[in-house]
């Protein structure tokens, strides 16, 4: 439903696009993952018919972005990355706002609404001022605001962005709810974390893919072995492998837990032997996402 | 139209619930009206005049009588001698002093002298006009020509449309221009680049809504504010300053739809340019305001100026539109070609360039 090929995008002297090409069929979840600048914004504002492509196309349900962006507008939704709505406007003014924009009739829209109030849980708030709502809960209007007209195609750019991680979880449960009722989501996002919860991935940088497949796929494109490095003596491990690493391993920290990369069952042996006497479980794990575009970006820089 | 009655309708909302803003838009303008309209006051009310009667005649009494009967000026102190002069204007206890000469009442009316404090130059000069105007009557018609004959013919000079020469009648056309120009570039501009700002602009812009219809909407509102500032202005100038309205209303109006229109072209066209929320404020202020009240004759007179900020003032819609609004409350003259024409081309000009350069997508 949404189709991108060989998509160039400059400003001035800097590329933000160069040569990207992707496909999001119905009823899929396409996620955009990468760093800031690697040009997923000037990506969905040009499908969105907000930015003219230097070369290449982009089409929404078979019309050209660009060229027929009036007729592709009505059927698509776009959660710009900034969006903020309208503060002094209440909850119900705000549907109602972007309801008349989209020239939803009364009673779809009074239908419509109750809909998106029953799946966002917002109902209670109806007359809430937006800008009293809580950061979950404006993305949540936000979003009930690009479905009001019943969108084939949601385009959503970090709509989880400053979110907290109860709220950005209901948010992904509501994205696979409508994902499941057919519709086709681009959704970009620099958590890597969510990128596991994508039907397909496309790993971005410098305005190019880098990877793409299922996140299964991706992380399988990893090419070298883990140990994950866990417990109380975790900082000390990685004071340790600081100090003195073993020769070919490479330690990353993820939070709670170090990613040992390793390629010999030698270099395994060594970094156990060297972490015997703390307090930390070590054990074999496989690739995530995170480890294989961490590797993917060095590969590309 | 249904969806510039959406966004129109949303402005609106964001203009009532900004209880502040709305504060200053009503409030501002009746502010200035009774501020300039009583401060800027061109005229001398109890004008305070030190008297030396040198001759201390029936004559001389009556010319001094004659002098304050006229209501303007008030007999401060009567003096002794020309010591006493220097002593009044230092301590302020006169503006002017009229010295009756020794031998008025025998014929000489060469001595009179009027001696003014011009330190502050402006109104010595009113002063003097006044007063020699005054006592020179009264000398004229209670002392006919002893000896010498009459001057066989005298200039008088009666002021037409403003006979009262009211300060007031001349400042209220000039802050309709003032206020609309400040309600509608000023503020449009801010709508505008605040959405541009905050991203909410993006979003508008992917639903199927024309840029066209996404300005009339917003514009509408201040369109109506703006009107709602001209009535009240021109409201409190009547009941306040007596400001006299001898054309047609309806004359009135369509030239203040149409200054509105260039005001908000204005607004447009900053909002267009500017990248900020606080560049467009400045610009605004700038390009509006300033020249409004400096370049337009508001205040400062056109003819009185260097003839390069003449052509500069000419290029100013305030000017042209004063031009107008002076002449139908004060004139009742509501038809002006040349004003309408220049007008029409700038508000033409104005919107063109805003047009252009506000872009319907975001590169």
């Amino acid at each position: 439903m949404i189709r991108i090929d060989d998509l160039h995008k400059s400003y001035g002297a800097t590329a933000a696009v160069r040569g990207l090409s992707l496909a999001v069929g119905p009823g899929r979840i396409c996620g955009l993952i990468g760093p800031d600048g690697a040009g997923k914004t000037t990506t969905m504002r040009i499908v969105c018919g907000l930015l003219a492509p230097d070369r290449g196309t982009a089409t929404v349900l078979g019309r050209d972005c660009t060229r027929e962006a009036r007729a592709i507008k009505s059927r698509l939704g776009y959660m710009p990355q900034r969006f903020s709505l309208y503060p002094d406007l209440t909850v119900a003014e705000n549907l109602r706002f972007f309801a008349d924009l989209f020239a939803v009739g009364r009673q779809e829209r009074a239908r419509r609404e109750a809909e998106l109030m029953e799946f966002s849980k917002l109902g209670p708030f109806r007359e809430r001022r937006a800008g009293r709502l809580s950061g979950g809960m404006k993305q949540k209007l936000a979003l009930s605001c690009t479905l009001i007209h019943t969108p084939e195609v949601l385009v959503l750019d970090e709509p989880t962005t400053g979110v907290d991680p109860v709220s950005r979880r209901e948010f992904w449960r509501i994205l696979r709810d409508l994902a499941n009722r057919g519709l086709a989501l681009l959704v970009s996002t620099p958590y890597l974390d969510e990128a596991d919860l994508c039907d397909d991935i496309v790993l971005m940088h410098g305005g190019r893919a880098i990877a793409r497949g299922t996140p299964a796929e991706v992380a399988a494109g990893f090419p070298r072995r883990l140990l994950e490095v866990r417990g109380p003596g975790l900082s000390a491990a990685i004071a340790l492998l600081r100090e003195t690493p073993v020769a070919g391993t490479d330690a990353r920290r993820y939070g709670d837990r170090l990613h040992v990369v390793y390629t010999d069952q030698d270099q395994a042996a060594a970094v156990r032997a060297r972490l015997a006497g703390l307090a930390v479980e070590v054990s074999p794990v496989g690739p995530g996402i995170e480890d294989a575009f961490v590797a993917l970006l060095e590969g590309a820089s | 139209m249904k969806r510039v009655a959406a966004i129109a309708r949303k402005e609106l909302v964001h203009i009532v619930r900004d209880r502040r803003s709305l504060a200053v838009a009503i409030l501002m303008p009746l502010a200035m009206v009774l501020i300039y309209g009583s401060v800027i006051d061109m005229e001398l009310r109890d004008l305070q005049v030190g008297v030396l009667d040198l001759d201390r005649s029936d004559a001389s009494r009556e010319l001094v009588r004659e002098m304050t009967a006229s209501g303007f000026i008030v007999e401060a102190a009567r003096l002794a001698s020309r010591a006493e002069v220097e002593a009044g204007f230092r301590r302020g206890r006169f503006r002017a002093v009229l010295v009756v000469p020794a031998g008025y009442a025998a014929g000489d009316r060469t001595g009179i002298q009027i001696l003014v404090d011009a330190a502050d130059a402006a109104t010595a000069a009113t002063v003097d006009n006044y007063l020699q105007a005054v006592v020179l009557r009264a000398a004229r018609e209670r002392l006919p020509a002893a000896g010498a004959p009459p001057p066989p013919f005298t200039a008088r000079t009666r002021i037409w449309f403003n006979p009262e020469l009211a300060s007031a009648h001349f400042v209220v056309p000039g802050l309709v221009a003032l206020v609309m120009m400040m309600i509608c570039a000023l503020l449009t501009s801010i709508a505008i680049t605040r959405e541009k700002e905050v991203g909410t602009l993006e979003q508008i812009l992917t639903t199927p809504v024309a840029p066209a219809q996404v300005i009339l909407g917003k514009a509408l509102p201040y369109v109506g504010l703006g009107a709602l500032d001209a009535a009240l202005i021109l409201a409190v100038g009547r009941l306040a300053f007596k400001v006299p309205m001898n054309g047609s209303w309806l004359a009135l109006a369509a030239y203040t739809l149409l200054f509105i229109v260039i005001a908000l072209a204005v607004g447009l066209l900053i909002s267009a340019r500017s990248s900020s929320l606080r560049v467009a404020m400045m610009a605004a202020i700038i390009v509006t305001m300033l020249p409004t009240m400096v370049l337009s004759g508001f205040v400062f007179p056109i003819a009185s100026m260097p003839r390069a900020l003449q052509a500069v003032c000419q290029l100013m819609p305030a000017t042209h539109f004063l031009v107008v609004v002076r002449g139908i409350l004060l004139k009742g003259q509501n038809w002006y070609p040349l004003q309408t024409a220049i007008l029409a081309a700038m508000a033409i000009v104005i919107l063109t360039l805003a047009a252009r350069s506000f872009r319907l997508r975001l590169e």
